[in-house]
């Protein structure tokens, strides 16, 4: 069985999710890979973040 | 006034119209093959590569696959599970994910094969914009 932790499950849901919209949200081959780079930022990003606040509401 | 993409999309429609919904249903049937059958060869391997493996992470992590509707949640996983097509139909046959969700993980896996079913679906959709000239 897999078990990733929290973390390593958020980077790999963000890898394929970001590989699939930058190929199917873009045209180019350079649009979509820039695209993909952004999405992969903003959802780890904003996981990271949310997780943030969730910890300090919950003190 | 029409544009050159729509001019582009009449024509594709016209010049092949039994087989304009080919790579969507190929696409939904078998991750990346609507972009192989258009010739769009790393895109599709990209596609397949990636929807395989969160589907296939999802049943490692003991994620579950819907069986059936019991509310209006399980209805939902149940429509993004669909979306996975045949890799759906074939961990259902070998009795993949019937295991009831005891561990975060499991919880984990069972969000990545829904949502696997659902990037599926987009992947599909954008082959058949790819068909019809929508997309280029």
């Amino acid at each position: 069985m897999f078990r990733p932790s929290h973390f390593l499950a958020v980077l790999l849901f963000a890898l394929f999710a970001s590989t699939v919209f930058g190929i199917t949200q873009r045209e180019t081959p350079q649009r979509m890979f820039r695209y993909g780079i952004y999405c992969f930022a903003l959802f780890v990003g904003s996981a990271i973040v949310f997780s943030w606040v969730m910890f300090l509401i919950a003190r | 006034m029409a544009t050159g993409s729509n001019k582009n999309a009449a024509a594709a429609q016209t010049a092949q119209p039994s087989t304009v919904y080919l790579p969507l249903i190929a696409g939904w049937l078998i991750p990346g093959a609507g972009h192989f059958l258009l010739g769009k060869w790393k895109r599709g391997a990209l596609l397949a590569v990636s929807i395989v493996c969160m589907f296939a992470l999802g049943l490692a992590m003991h994620g579950k696959l819907y069986s059936g509707a019991q509310d209006i949640l399980d209805l939902l996983g149940m429509a993004g599970d669909l979306g996975n097509g045949l890799l759906f139909v074939v961990g259902r046959v070998l009795g993949l994910g019937a295991d009831p969700v005891q561990l975060t993980t499991a919880d984990y896996g069972t969000k990545f094969i829904v949502v696997a079913g659902l990037l599926n679906i987009i992947a599909a959709v954008d082959a058949h914009n790819l068909k019809t000239g929508r997309k280029s």
